[in-house]
């Protein structure tokens, strides 16, 4: 009984409401990428404080991007699964790669001469944070902030 | 959007290099009231900005002899690792030119991300409202002319704190 009501929460699939691309070159277009995001969360109603910390959090990943990838490429989606809203992110460059993932998870570590607080941080900010890299071909950083997350 | 100037001498439209960057480059007005410098952060910032104006505070207490610095921040939505840095780097360059920086108005959804990210902001005094800033501000300096007053004695046992 508990299993038939509890299967469909589980396996509800992933639908994309709203798709929308955009490219980082330099950082003149960043203001640009967070007010996009700014207007998406707004749109499904986000809360102030979530917003907040999406945004934060987009803003940590693209200047990532800029600074180690030279610029990639940016997608806005506004997702549903179920009842919930929520948008998701995806930043992917060409760049040189992270060759130790599990490295550049940990707080105070950076190659750069940053506070090494980008990647450990975002992830504290948003609901779900999935990071893919090669060396040699680039990285791409997957996050999801729900509405009521 | 570059500006074209009409150079009366040569009679030819001047578009010098001079005027195309400063038409292109936004700045953050620096304000001296008494012997504060005050900030009023109007925009979201990019961080070509953010160290022009880390480079332009840093010249304007040396410039003005300032003995403390405000920074209001109640219109920025947005204060990542970056903008923390800076203006962490802001308050102790100006503690070394001995000036006090204190930073005010953030807004409550900000310090929640803040603290969740993990920026520290040590060294950064803060205040709820610029009024507020002041009021500390002046209370701060104060109290360093009286430290320097009392170690100049010999009877510094009871200003130890």
């Amino acid at each position: 009984m508990e299993k038939r009501l509890l299967l469909p929460i589980l396996t509800t699939p992933l639908t994309v409401l709203n798709k929308d691309a955009m490219l980082i070159n330099k950082e003149q277009d960043v203001v640009p990428f967070r007010n996009r995001v700014k207007e998406y969360a707004v749109k499904i109603g986000m809360g102030l404080v979530n917003q907040t910390k999406l945004i934060t959090a987009a803003s940590e990943l693209v200047r990532n991007m800029l600074r180690y990838g030279n610029g990639g490429e940016t997608i806005i989606e506004v997702i549903s699964k179920g009842r919930e809203n929520g948008i998701r992110l995806t930043f992917s460059d060409k760049g040189p790669g992270i060759p130790n993932i599990e490295q550049a998870m940990k707080d105070g570590f950076s190659t750069g001469k940053s506070l090494g607080l980008g990647l450990p941080g975002t992830k504290r900010l948003v609901n779900e944070f999935d990071i893919k890299s090669k060396v040699g071909e680039g990285t791409t950083v997957m996050i999801i902030k729900w509405k009521n997350g | 959007m570059p500006f074209l100037f009409w150079n009366w001498k040569s009679g030819k439209r001047d578009l010098s290099t001079k005027i195309f960057n400063t038409a292109k480059m936004e700045k953050i007005p620096i304000l001296k009231m008494g012997q504060f410098l005050l900030v009023t952060i109007q925009i979201d910032l990019y961080d070509r900005l953010a160290l022009n104006l880390e480079a332009d505070l840093i010249q304007m207490v040396r410039k003005t002899e300032a003995k403390g610095v405000l920074i209001d921040i109640s219109a920025v939505t947005i204060v990542d690792s970056f903008m923390g840095r800076i203006i962490g780097n802001i308050a102790n360059m100006c503690k070394i030119m001995d000036a006090e920086t204190i930073v005010v108005g953030m807004q409550p959804a900000v310090a929640i991300t803040l603290v969740e990210l993990g920026l520290p902001l040590t060294g950064v005094h803060t205040a709820l409202n610029v009024e507020r800033g002041m009021e500390l501000l002046r209370k701060k300096i104060l109290f360093n002319g009286k430290e320097t007053v009392a170690s100049d004695t010999d009877y510094t046992l009871d200003s130890s704190e």
